[in-house]
Parts: structure tokens; sequence; C-alpha cells
């Protein structure tokens, strides 16, 4: 088969002792990022990225790709021994993770989040291989128009699905689209929103520094206000015996951990939804079909399995249109893709073709970080429990350290600083108030596209809006984004007594 | 909490309409033989903000809200948090100045031993280690020098021995 072929040929570049070692480097990065409460992989990768110029392009983003793993796998780490998610995405391993680990059963919920993880991965790396070239193939096919209703549609899927404040979010993707016409005109050359002339702005607001700002600067200021007290971490240590113990009690969750896997998949494609609504629409699930239900939350091994599954097969599942598309399924992917821009390397179907090594290189390293994942996980333990001990002040004030630094390495430019504190300040204060921040990325980091891309058809088709629609595969992605649309307007609807819910 | 809510509402109404000022500088509308204008994507979707916005303030004034409601921040918090950013500004303002190898352990000694409340021998070491890993990870490793203001000259003898 032509796809193992391909597959093949991406192992001999990732297996190199180079990869091998990034891969192994950017799982225990990650792992650590995750465990930590306040960190997760997104604010990872947005720290780490500028520090990624040390190794080639194509090794960077197996790293980034690595951290992103890994921190799926930590998330639950401190969900279990402290009882707060690692991250949002872990959310869910909460529930039955903290009961089991204050039944004296931490070792067996760490086992359980470790293997389920395991397999939820490599369900969906396996997914992803067979859906990857298909649907690179499909996108071959699309022009302009087909690009600028594509992006129109990820940026639906947040006002339909994200189940946020639908005003909050439009104001919050315009917001990204225009700062991402900061900078010179994409087509005629002449500088606008410049700012009275600051030489800065010419040349347009990275996607690095909103990150770096919003995800760094902002996590932390977040954290000072959440974390005033430190928290208890339950020992934990683990056996063979146990670990064997573990893996027979796991092999009766398959019925759990393939439907998470699954549905990890498949959620974790859509840009709004992602790994935290995945995680715990498989727990749901796992509770629902079971034959005890009332014993979840209260310490059952299937209620850590079912969304760890989901939310790593989730990740894999958001980096598949990153890759084909050009359209990321995360607010992570969107970190991702914009790395790989600044890297030279362009997301979407001709990077299939351009650059296979590349590509398949990235996909085979999935299957590396899986298993690298898996067994560090089990090994470092006892190490995590040593470090989520850390003082939140320590690590705050080393991520504030990073964040400067990071934020001033790409362009070497104090501006850039300036705008990271900035976007900090401000972005801490809308999520306070509730206003999404992952639109708000993405946004930024596809803006150029949406733009060009929009430009282009009104160009070719002598300013007939109507082209887009006339177009099928434009116009079916118009007809889908629309419905994303008036989505909450139905609900609104159907239940009017709903407009006083109260944002926290 | 309302109150704080009206006021984003009003400064991101603000921050579109000033947007919407500078689109103005170029063409917002359709530009014969190019297409839409460099300055109408920029306009348009800051008008759909200042729309969105105003929907916001609008839904706020005509639904008020519970009187007990949480509020927006509490003193402990405002003042926790303002302290760390008027340093971080602060720490941003001297680096040019005199240097991010003075201004960033500066910032480290403040936070880990004055917010935090850590012993010096936590503070010590991380105010020590952190900026020659620094040096050695950015300017060494990757050549990206960092800002030195007036303590350039000191680093004369470590860029002859490292380049």
């Amino acid at each position: 088969m032509d796809v193992l072929a391909l597959l093949a040929d991406g192992f001999a570049t990732s297996l190199s002792p180079l990869n091998l070692l990034i891969v192994v480097l950017g799982v225990t990065a990650g792992l650590f990022i995750g465990a930590m409460p306040g960190l997760g992989s997104v604010n990872g990768v947005a720290i780490v990225l500028p520090l990624t110029f040390i190794v080639p392009p194509a090794s960077a983003i197996i790293l980034l790709a690595a951290i992103y793993y890994g921190a799926m796998y930590g998330g639950a780490v401190s969900s279990i021994l402290l009882g707060i998610p690692g991250a949002s995405t872990a959310v869910a391993t909460t529930f039955d993770g903290r009961p089991m680990a204050q039944q004296g059963r931490a070792g067996l919920a760490l086992i359980a989040a470790a293997v389920a993880s395991f397999v939820g991965g490599t369900i969906s790396v396996v997914l992803f291989t067979l859906f990857a070239s298909p649907l690179a193939d499909l996108a071959l096919a699309f022009g302009p128009a087909e690009e600028f209703a594509l992006v129109l549609l990820a940026f639906t899927t947040f006002v339909g699905l994200g189940g946020d404040d639908v005003l909050k979010t439009v104001v919050m993707i315009c917001l990204g689209l225009v700062l991402a016409t900061v900078g010179l005109d994409l087509i005629s050359g002449q500088p606008r929103l410049v700012f009275g002339d600051l030489p800065g702005f010419y040349s347009g607001i990275s996607f690095l520094v909103l990150a770096i700002g919003v995800y760094g600067i902002g996590e932390v200021l977040h954290t000072i206000e959440t974390s005033k007290t430190a928290p208890m971490v339950t020992p934990a240590k683990l056996t063979f015996r146990e670990l064997g113990a573990g893996l027979r009690e796991m092999n009766r969750l398959w019925k759990s951990m393939s439907i998470g896997s699954f549905l990890g998949f498949f959620v974790g494609m859509l840009p709004a939804a992602g790994a935290t609504p995945a995680s715990l629409m498989a727990y749901g699930i796992a509770r629902s079909t079971s034959k005890r239900p009332e014993t979840f939350g209260k310490g059952n091994i299937e209620g850590v399995a079912a969304p760890e599954t989901a939310n790593n097969a989730a990740s894999t599942g958001s980096l598949l249109p990153m890759l084909t598309l050009g359209i990321p399924g995360s607010p992570t992917t969107a970190l991702l893709l914009g790395g790989m821009v600044m890297w030279g390397l362009t997301p979407g179907p001709m990077l299939f073709i351009e650059q296979p090594d590349f590509v398949w290189g990235l996909i085979s390293s999935l299957y590396t970080a899986n298993v690298a994942a898996v067994v560090i996980n089990l090994a470092l333990i006892p190490l995590f429990v040593w470090a989520l001990r850390m003082p939140f002040t320590v690590l705050c004030a080393m991520v504030l350290v990073l964040c400067i630094v990071g934020g001033f390495a790409p362009s070497q430019k104090m501006h850039d600083v300036w705008l990271i504190a900035g976007f900090g300040i401000a972005g801490y204060i809308l999520r306070k108030a509730d206003y999404p921040l992952a639109p708000l990325v993405l946004a930024l980091v596809l803006g150029p596209l949406m733009e060009t891309s929009f430009r282009q058809t009104m160009i070719a088709e002598q300013g007939n809006l109507l082209a887009f629609v006339q177009r099928p595969l434009s116009g079916s992605f118009i007809a889908v984004a629309a419905l994303f649309f008036l989505l909450p307007l139905l609900k609104h609807l159907r239940r009017p007594a709903r407009r006083l819910e109260p944002a926290e | 909490m309302l109150r704080s809510e009206n006021l984003i509402a009003v400064g991101l109404m603000g921050l579109s309409g000033y947007f919407m000022l500078h689109a103005t500088a170029l063409p917002i509308g359709w530009v014969e033989g190019s297409g839409p204008g460099g300055g109408a994507f920029p306009f348009w979707l800051s008008a759909i903000m200042l729309a969105a916005a105003t929907g916001i303030l609008v839904r706020n004034l005509r639904s008020p809200r519970d009187a007990d409601a949480a509020p927006f921040f509490d003193p402990e918090t405002v003042r926790a948090v303002a302290s760390v950013c008027v340093v971080l500004l602060i720490t941003i303002a001297l680096m040019p100045v005199v240097g991010a190898y003075v201004a960033l352990p500066l910032m480290l000694l403040w936070y880990l031993r004055i917010f935090g409340g850590h012993g010096w021998r936590v503070v010590v070491p991380l105010v020590t280690i952190t900026p020659v890993a620094l040096f050695f990870f950015f300017e060494v490793t990757l050549r990206i020098l960092l800002p030195k203001g007036i303590t350039e000259p000191l680093f004369f003898p470590l860029y002859a021995a490292f380049f």
C-alpha cells in the first residue's frame, strides 16, 4: 500500500538519532508542562517555540508536536495527584482520578491514565495516517473561494459550538483578524494600521507575540489570582506488580477506550471543540453505557480511562486539518501552524507533494512520541510527585523570564516585548470578563489566508459576492458555516428565558 | 462586576473605532481593476467588532445583574496582579538601559524574595544561574544577542572568549 511505503520513509526520518532524541526531550518537557497546574500544551508550545531555533525546522516542529503530546499525557498527573487539572483538557480526569488517589489507588490511576493515553494516541494516529492523504488530495482541488469558505467555517464553529458568549466570540474573531492586517497590505504593499507610523508595526504583529503574551504573561497573572494556597500532593509509588495488575484491569476497558479514541479524533478536528469537550463527552458516554453508573465519580478506573483516551485522540485529530488543509483544529495546532509558516513550511495539501519527507517524518514521529510518552510517563512518576511540590511563584518567575527573552529572540526588537506585555495584561483582563482567547489567536494566524483568498476571489470574479455560494465545494462550506452561525440563534428562540444567564 | 464589564465593552468599542479611523488611510471600497482596497478588510471587520461590542454593552445595560454577584476584582488580587504588571513593565523599560543581564535578575530577585517570600537558599541559585543559562543558550549557541545597554563593555571579554 502506498501509505505504508510513505510511512516507512517517514520512520527513516523520525528514527534518526537527532529526531529520536528530540522526541524524547519534547515528550519529557511536555509531560512536565502538562503536569504543572496553570501550564497546558498551548502555554508550553507558546513559551518553547522561540527556543526551537536551536534545531533544524523539521526537527523543531517534531519537538513542538512531541511537547503537545507529552502535555496531553502529563495533564492527568496533577488531576490525579493534586485534584487540580494540569490543563483544561484533563478536567474530566479529576472526576474519578482524584477519588482513586484519595483511596490510596493513585498508582493505579496514573497507570490507567498513561495506558489510556497511549491507546487513544495510537488509535488516532492510525486514523490520522489513513485520512491524511485522501484529505490532502481533496484539498488540492481548492481554489481561493474554497479556502475563504473553509476559514469562515472554522470561525463559525466557535460561534456555534464554542459555548462562549456569541457576541464576545465575534468581537475576539474580528479583533484577531484586524490585528492580522497590521503592517503592509498583502496586495498593494502599502503600510496600514501602523498607528502613528511606529516602525515596529511595519512588519506586522507576529502570532508568537500574541501567543506568548496571552498564554505566557496572561497565564502567569491568572495563576497569581487562582493559586493563593499551595495544594496538597498525594504521594504515589509504582511497583511492577501494580503495573501488571493495572494492565490486566485496562484489558477490560476496551469498549470505552475505543469509543473515546474515535470520538476524540473526530471532535478534535473541529476548531472550536477539541480535547476538553471530547474528554467530557467520552466520560459521559462511558458513564451512561456502564453497567454500574453510580460508581462513577467515586473512583471508577473507567472514568479515568475514557477521558484520557479522548483527549489524546483529540490532540491528534486537531493536527489533521492543520496539516492537510492549513486550518488548525485547536489553539495549540494554530501555534504549530504559525511556527511552520515561520520556518518556511506552509501547511496544506501542497506540503504533502513538496515536502513528503517532512510530512511523513512528522506523522511517524507521532507513533514514536506515543511510545516514548507512555514509557517516560510511568518511569518518571516519582519525579513528578517531587516537581509538583514546586511553588507557583518559582514557576511563574521562570515563565516570565522565558516570555521576555523568548519574545525578544525571534525578531530582536524591544517593540515585540512591549507588545507581549500589553497583550498579556489585556488578555488577562479579557479572559476575566469571559472573552474567549482561542478564536483571537486562531484569527491572527488565519487572518492573512482569509484576506488573500477573499481578495483573490473578488478580483477573479469581478466583485461578484455570489461566487462563494455558486461553486459547489465552497457553497457547501458556506452553508455549514451559516448553520453554525444560526445555531445559537435557534437555541435562543427555543428557550428565550436563557437570556439572563450570568457570566461568571 | 457589571461596571467593569461595561468598561471593557466601551474600551473595545473605542479600539474598533480607532482601528476604523486608521483603516481609512487606504481605500475601503472597490478599487477599479484591483478588487477591494487595502483598507477594506480591517475597516469592515472593525465595524463588525464595533457592532458586537455595542451589543454587549446594550445587553449589559438592559439586564442588570444581582447586586451581590462576585466583584470583578477583590482588593488583594488587584494588589498582587498590579504589582507584578508594574514590575514587568519596569523590567522591560530597564532592559535597553541596563541590559537584560541586570534587569532580569533584578525582576527574579523581586519576584522570588519579596513577592514569593522564598528563602535565600532558593533565591540565590535561581538569580545567579538563570542569566548564565540565558547567556549560553541565546548568545553562545543561537548567536542571538540580548540587549546589554550600559553593561555592554563588560561583555567584550566574554565575546572574545566564545565567538
